[in-house]
């Protein structure tokens, strides 16, 4: 049975640069410690353990790598808030939780390339003094648990883990932990009470910002996946080197995963901010299908706002002020934060005209409804709220004033609750009702104010009926 | 079964019982929870608790209360503290699946893909009722036979090769909703 697919006559495509995916479907590639090494694998971890952890801090600092797995926060600074007199075990955990729809890059990390991954995340340990680190893998990857197990033992038992590292004196181990199908493990205090073997309640920020208490209340670093194999490629290119690819402070590659209608969908790294919407919509993904337009994008996974494709937005770059429209849009975290979304996991799902919004949003408050962990009234009541509304708009039922009940639902998570799942379920909505009002409405009616009884109601009672 | 669990746990007998051997604590499955308790630091063991339920879960189909029992003991913990995990996660079950468990993503990408379309198929194919399935709690639903069970999963991150599922272990993509009796050909 085919368990991991390499796409060997894939070619990257021109416009890309490939750092971190350079050996995802490279020909005759496989993901065993030999190939690594015979490409200059572990080189940089043998660098870094030359230098003094806090020079490596200072080069991923001086980089201005951000993080890749949602909120874009630099790495370096994170790593600075390990409070200086801290006399705890520090631990570090890659975030390999990778469940915001629409993101698919750090399943190919972990098929293909777990060596780099692992080179990662043992520079970055020793850079903040971690001697015990987790990779915590959703559990629907069970064959990348295999491979990260397999690829873990074999650093080890070649001194690339465990004691005394290459003779430097650092000791480190690491071990995969599989989560069980919450996406709210991806959430990393949600990700550290999972760890500690509890429901995975997100913890309430401040004060249990993970760097200062974290896994088993000691300073914990959670990075995502690609973010901690960038580190591996800061040490090979030095601080300054790396932050010169990209665009000032959007700095490095990052990997786009681009689904939905468009005639090529795939991963595609790029160097941030050199490449614009419509160069990697039509270019490099072929453009819509057939007969078809695009009609709405959201930029960085399922939380992310949704943006309307005929829009123009208003762009600072520097101290002048420009008016693009959103094919010119340059794909950075700044730019597109500036009009109104978020770069968020680099997961990009494009929509064409066949597609009805009503629907698009259910889809979107499905899952919400059916992940959110049901610590905070708000988001638990609220998502599922949104949800019924939105099932009673493509079923045809619903009122004009439901959707002003939806936006008020909406707007009454936002920002009321522990974790930013909150807002991760109500920006959908929020900016789908901001941005397609008119097609949502249409497919309501004043009438159905009438209607005897709504479905869910029918259902409760025939529930109570056969009870 | 424990009287402390008993009234909460759904009746775990399904067509697919047949393939599973019910629960046991055999030396096999004992050493490999050592072992994950080994991963943790000390005094941490509670953190093996989703291993050894993945463990268990992988050996016998389903978590039942002797297992959790079981897990409980080796961990040192009280029971409730192992069930109210394994009644948290979406990826815990508390009955029997079909010796070959379906997940088809549900999610955006995929559904404009055509995953329904493709759960749709599977069901006709694996001869599933499908009315039986809750759209919003992701049960699984077992075949008359035993051999097949679905489920709806969220994003399975392959959204660039939509619509995907899990079967068992294997992933698939790009898997066309007409080939669905090709998809259950390959297992049996
Ligand atoms: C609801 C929610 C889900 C998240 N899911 C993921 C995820 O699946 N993978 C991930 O790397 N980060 C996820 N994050 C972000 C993490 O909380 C955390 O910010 C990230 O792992 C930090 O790594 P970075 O600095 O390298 O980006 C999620 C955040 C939230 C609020
Ligand atoms: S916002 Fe939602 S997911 Fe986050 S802690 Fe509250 S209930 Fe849980
Ligand atoms: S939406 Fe199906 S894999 Fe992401």
């Amino acid at each position: 049975m085919a368990k991991v697919t390499y796409l060997e006559d894939k070619e990257p495509h021109p416009r890309e640069r490939r750092l971190i995916f350079k050996n995802v479907d490279r020909k005759g590639w496989n993901p065993s410690l030999k190939k690594y090494l015979s490409d200059g694998g572990y080189k940089e971890l043998k660098a870094a353990l030359k230098m003094e952890p806090g020079a490596v801090t200072e080069e991923v600092k001086k980089s201005g790598l951000r993080g890749r797995g949602g909120a874009g926060f630099p790495t370096g600074v994170k790593w600075g808030f390990i409070p200086p007199k801290n006399e705890k075990p520090v631990y570090l955990i890659s975030n390999a939780d990778e469940s915001e729809p629409g993101t698919f890059k750090d399943r190919y990390i972990l098929h293909q390339d777990p060596h780099q991954m692992l080179e990662g995340m043992a520079i970055s340990c020793y850079a903040v003094g971690a001697h015990l680190a987790y990779v915590y893998i959703r559990e629907e990857f069970p064959e990348a648990a295999r491979i990260v197990e397999e690829a873990i033992a074999e650093a080890r038992k070649n001194g690339f883990l465990g004691k005394n590292i290459q003779g430097s004196g650092f000791d480190l181990e690491i071990y995969v932990h599989r989560g069980a199908g919450a996406y709210i493990c991806g959430e990393e205090t949600g990700l550290i009470e999972s760890l500690e073997g509890k429901r995975p309640y997100p913890r309430i920020k401040p004060p249990y910002f993970p760097a200062a208490m974290g896994l088993y209340m000691c300073p914990t670093i959670v990075n995502n996946v690609e973010t901690l194999c960038h580190v591996k490629h800061v040490i090979a290119m030095g601080g300054e080197k790396y932050a010169a690819i990209g665009t000032p402070r959007n700095t490095g590659t990052r990997i786009l995963c681009v689904s939905g209608d468009v005639r090529k969908p795939g991963y595609y790294e790029i160097e941030v901010g050199k490449m614009t919407m419509g160069e990697l919509l039509n270019d490099v993904c072929g453009g819509p299908r057939k007969g078809r337009k695009f009609k709405a994008v959201i930029p960085g996974g399922s939380s992310a706002k949704i943006m309307r494709c005929h829009d123009s937005y208003k762009i600072k770059q520097g101290d002048k002020e420009t008016e693009m429209t959103f094919y010119d849009l340059p794909l950075d975290f700044d730019t597109i934060a500036q009009a109104g979304s978020m770069a968020g996991s680099g997961g990009v799902i494009v929509m064409d005209d066949s597609r009805k919004m009503s629907w698009v949003l259910n889809n979107i408050n499905q899952f919400y409804a059916h992940e959110s962990c049901g610590q905070c009234t708000p988001c638990r009541e609220g998502s599922t709220w949104m949800r019924k509304i939105t099932d009673r708009l493509v079923a045809g039922t619903a009122t004009p004033a439901d959707l002003e009940t939806l936006e008020s639902v909406a707007y009454q998570i936002d920002g009321r609750t522990i974790c930013a799942f909150g807002e991760a379920c109500a920006w959908p909505v929020e900016s789908m009702i901001a941005m397609f009002r008119d097609e949502l409405l249409a497919e309501t009616s004043e009438k159905n104010a009438d209607l005897p009884s709504n479905p869910e109601e029918e259902a409760q009672r025939r529930y109570l009926q056969e009870a | 079964m424990p009287d402390i669990l008993q009234h909460q746990v759904a009746s775990p007998t399904t067509p697919g019982s047949k393939h599973f051997a019910p629960f046991e604590a055999t030396a096999a499955i004992e050493k490999a929870a050592r072992e994950r308790i080994k991963q943790y630091p000390k005094d941490r063991q509670r953190s093996a608790v989703l291993p050894l339920l993945h463990i268990v879960q992988h050996e016998f189909g389903f978590i039942s209360p002797e297992a959790i029992e079981w897990v409980a003991s080796m961990l040192e913990i009280e029971p409730i503290k192992v069930e109210e995990v394994v009644t948290f996660y979406p990826g815990l079950r508390q009955s029997a699946p079909g010796k070959f468990h379906i997940r088809v993503c549900r999610t955006l990408s995929c559904a404009m893909g055509g995953s329904y379309e493709l759960m749709e198929s599977l069901c006709k194919a694996a001869d599933i009722d499908q009315s039986k399935m809750d759209p919003h709690h992701h049960p699984v639903v077992v075949s008359p036979c035993g051999t097949w069970s679905v489920e709806f999963a969220e994003c399975l991150a392959s959204c660039g090769t939509a619509p995907v599922c899990l079967v068992n272990d294997d992933f698939h993509e790009g898997v066309a909703p007409e080939s669905a009796p090709d998809l259950l050909n390959q297992y049996k």
